[in-house]
């Protein structure tokens, strides 16, 4: 870890209160389970990324061992133990989307930000990575912008997605391709009495 | 008991064991890497898959707990092609280094490739690549190599209780690690080198110096502490190039300190190899007739009550039984094993041994620990407490200043009056070791060698007696020497006779000039300030302190150059048998002693080893029983009287306790980097 740590951290008094929330809802002798979302807030409220200060303050929050902590910081790819871009742009490559195309993906993504895998923008507005299955397979290609899912992407809408973000927009959450949430592509062929709008047309194929 | 059919023969086994148990105890052999007798179950190496019926695929045998009527098959071309497959995967990303890999001929990963490894590798992208990390002067890391099987991580969290060592990141990217790469806090890290099996984890200060087919092994014991582990010393010509632990269930498992393992490079510098003698203030080059004749010169006209000897840390029970016999041949009763001044009973046994046993410990169910700290006077009996607190309900409470000891501990203080109370049953630990069906008390070494030495001795026996410690099949009394030397030495009576002087006195009585021949068998770890004035012979293999005021330095032989007796701390003789010669004109200490009473006029009647045996027999009987424990008879000792003062510990530097230690360069850097020596020193250093 060669980057510049922070000598101290301490959970604000607001994510404080959350962080007892948390750890109470477990029995005693078990508040490591709290560990998740411990190092969740400790991310949210550093801009992104845990610092090993912030490692240390929750090992000791939760009576368990710095390294057991920084071992689960390591295992998912959401937890950033460096620094990333105000926009932390993760893309699915596991099989279905990258049969889907995600390679197209990284590719505009690249375009956009100028960043490969794993690199932050000179600007410092981006970190782009490759990241295993997000659980979005039906709706794939995908990627996940800080909290967010943009979903049935192609090079065309992962460009408007990432040049909005970077004018400061807001772009529209979730399927790009215009279907409601992860309903069949071609509109759904059931409850089309309750939900004409959205039916399949006819002679649509799926 | 569950029945489990294992390939077409019908087995009765223990209800809770893996598959793996079952198959081992049925006489089945099966591969594994991550799998571990004395470590909790991981089963992420995937190396010991076995095929059942009813199950749709293969089951992990070292995870899966049998169940009755359970058929399992080991030895199906299935469940070859099975392992053959995870063998393949395990070799994707391990380097074929093996010509330059210092676990080359030892390694679990090169003898299972020789059963399931294929004969070329079907993967043509590139292996991974993963930097080597710093786990300090002891352990050498060549992380490519490493299979994740976290043998490692489980050892250093269980065993050693140190939470230095984890598994970082998952899947190609997981790698082993210790936090901010600091060097593995604990003095049992060397056992993961064992642990480990591939070349992940190597020793660092015997890296390329040898290949195993290429050495001696002896078996022996170690002389480091009052354990007496189970070693394998590794030789080769007249070098020993490493030591191993040997499985001795009921002393070490299978562990041993990094002492024990680490020190034997101080074997190699500042040896005694020939005799010397003092002429003119300066300490010259003789030859064994010459030095013979100046300790003559010296005893002769010397009355017996002029003449004294003190037994060092590692002297062996042939030698002190062969110094003492020659010590009374010359007259004199003044002698002592004991140069740190121990107030022990050598008259009643159970006051000097460790009379629970070291396995007993794992009976016991509570545990008071009297001004010792069992992590550097022991490591690996501490590692046995840690085991017993690992199996719960076991209250543990100390008396001296609180460390950290790898469990949790109640420290009630450091004064030696708690101690008083809690024989009073006044004190609130009292009631528990009360209640306790088998409690134990610890008193260290250090705590009875005060001025007050027998005081406290005699209000542990107290405290043990008022808990019921002590039964008729539990001893809950215990004295936690650290001396290799210790046990025997008391055993064998090495101790002041009729109107003799201890080892103060007889320092004393060297700076006033009534003693005026000392003999030192290794003796290094007394107060050599006053030993200008009378003659002294020093006998041992380390030019360390007791060879710097010597008049006469007669050299002898290092525990691995001798076949010689050792009792451990809880009674238990041993032998430790030679691996190499003693370097030049070294000689076995017991021969020595025998050669020198010739010139002396005193012939001592032995002329082979088996004669000093059947002498050591003769002066205790306990010496019958090899590898044997004998229990002590219990009885009163110790003395009534005020205690009062904080306990202290007696080591400083648990790497440096001994004269082969305090000659280790490895334990020099041990010393420098993980007891805080080098401060402002970074992994990048390494």
């Amino acid at each position: 870890m060669n980057i510049e740590q922070p000598s101290s951290f301490a959970f604000s008094a607001e994510n404080l209160e959350k962080a007892k929330w948390h750890i109470a809802k477990y029995p005693d002798g078990r508040q490591q389970s709290a560990v998740m979302p411990l190092l969740d807030l400790a991310q949210r409220q550093n801009g992104g990324w845990i610092p090993q200060a912030a490692i240390e303050v929750i090992a000791d929050m939760l009576d368990m061992a710095s390294i057991r902590v920084y071992e689960v910081a390591t295992f998912y790819t959401m937890y950033n133990l460096k620094p990333v871009g105000k926009h932390f742009v993760q893309v699915c490559t596991n099989l279905p989307c990258w049969l889907r195309g995600s390679d197209q993906i990284m590719a505009a993504c690249k375009k956009v930000t100028g960043c490969s895998n794993g690199e932050t923008s000179a600007d410092g507005d981006f970190t782009v990575l490759e990241v295993e299955c997000l659980g979005a397979c039906v709706n794939a290609p995908m990627m996940q912008i800080g909290d967010d899912y943009y979903e049935d992407l192609d090079s065309a809408t992962t460009e408007e997605v990432l040049t909005a973000l970077k004018a400061g927009q807001k772009p529209k959450v979730g399927s790009q391709s215009g279907r409601y949430t992860c309903e069949p592509a071609g509109g759904i062929t059931t409850l089309t009495d309750r939900y004409p709008d959205r039916a399949a047309k006819a002679g649509g194929d799926d | 008991m569950p029945k489990i059919t294992i390939d077409g023969t019908e087995h009765e086994v223990d209800a809770g064991m893996t598959i793996l148990q079952a198959c081992e105890q049925a006489g089945k052999e099966v591969p594994r890497f991550c799998y571990h007798d004395r470590l909790s179950i991981a089963g992420n190496c995937r190396m010991c898959l076995v095929q059942m019926e009813r199950s749709p695929k293969p089951v992990a045998s070292c995870a899966m707990p049998v169940a009755d009527g359970m058929v399992v098959y080991t030895d199906t071309p299935e469940v070859k092609k099975m392992r053959q497959g995870v063998m393949e995967f395990l070799l994707i990303n391990h380097p074929l280094d093996c010509p330059i890999c210092d676990q080359g001929g030892e390694c679990d990963l090169q003898d299972q490739a020789m059963a399931y490894g294929m004969d070329h590798g079907r993967y043509k992208e590139n292996k991974r690549a993963v930097e080597d990390k710093h786990m300090g002067p002891l352990i050498k890391t060549i992380m490519t190599r490493c299979i994740h099987c976290t043998r490692c991580v489980r050892f250093s969290t269980e065993v050693a209780g140190v939470t230095d060592m984890g598994l970082i990141g998952r899947g190609e990217n997981a790698e082993i690690v210790t936090y901010l790469d600091q060097a593995v806090s604990s003095e049992l890290s060397g056992n993961v080198i064992d642990l480990c099996p591939v070349g992940a984890l190597t020793s660092k200060p015997y890296a390329f110096a040898a290949r195993p087919w290429e050495l001696k092994k002896t078996e022996s014991v170690d002389v480091s502490d009052a354990q007496g582990c189970a070693i394998r010393v590794d030789s080769r010509g007249p070098e020993v190039m490493r030591v191993l632990p040997r499985l001795n269930e009921d002393v070490n498992e299978e562990w041993i300190s990094d002492k024990t393992r680490y020190c034997v490079d101080g074997l190699k510098r500042q040896r005694l190899d020939q005799p010397y003698v003092r002429v003119k203030g300066k300490l010259q080059p003789a030859t064994w007739p010459e030095a013979f004749a100046a300790v003559a010169k010296a005893i002769k006209g010397k009355q017996g009550s002029e003449i004294a000897a003190i037994a060092g840390d590692l002297a062996d029970c042939e030698s002190m039984l062969v110094l003492k016999e020659l010590m009374v041949g010359l007259g004199s009763t003044n002698m002592d094993c004991r140069q740190d001044g121990s107030k022990v009973d050598p008259a009643q046994r159970a006051s000097y041994i460790f009379n629970s046993t070291i396995a007993g410990i794992e009976d016991a169910d509570a545990l008071l620990i009297v001004g010792a700290n069992p992590r550097w006077e022991a490591p690996v009996l501490n590692a046995r407490i840690r085991k017993r607190y690992l199996m719960g309900k076991f209250p543990i409470a100390a008396i001296g200043p609180a460390i950290d000891l790898s469990y949790p501990v109640d420290w009630l203080g450091e004064d030696a009056d708690i101690l008083a109370q809690i024989a009073a049953g006044t004190h609130p630990f009292a009631e528990i070791l009360k209640t306790a069906e088998r409690p134990m008390i610890i008193v260290g070494s250090g705590a009875v060698a005060r001025p007050d030495g027998a005081a406290v001795l005699g209000l542990a026996r107290q405290a043990a007696d008022a808990a019921g410690a002590v039964t008729a099949d539990w001893n809950g009394f215990n004295v936690l020497q650290r001396a290799a030397s210790r046990v025997g030495g008391l055993d064998l009576g090495f101790v002041p006779g009729e109107g003799g002087m201890d080892t103060g006195r007889i320092l004393d009585g060297a700076a006033t000039g009534a003693v005026k021949v000392i003999y030192l068998l290794g003796a290094d770890e007394i107060d050599t300030k006053d030993l200008d004035k009378p003659f002294v012979i020093y006998q041992g293999h380390h030019g360390d302190a007791g060879a710097h005021v010597a008049d006469v330095i007669l050299p002898g032989a290092a525990y691995t150059e001798k076949d010689a007796t050792y009792v451990n701390l809880e009674g238990r003789v041993q032998r430790g048998q030679l691996a190499v010669y003693p370097p030049g004109d070294a000689r076995e200490d017991w021969k020595i002693i025998r050669a020198l009473s010739d010139t002396l006029n005193a012939t001592l009647p032995y002329t082979t080893l088996a004669d000093v045996r059947r002498g050591l027999v003769k002066a205790n009987p306990v010496f019958q029983g090899i590898d044997d424990i004998q229990a002590a008879p219990w009885g009163e000792f110790g003395t009534t009287g005020e205690v009062s003062g904080a306990f202290t510990y007696p080591i400083a530097n648990f790497y440096m306790t001994d004269p082969i230690s305090r000659a280790s360069a490895t334990m020099a850097e041990c010393t420098d980097e993980i007891l805080g020596g080098g401060e402002g020193k970074t992994g990048t250093d390494g």
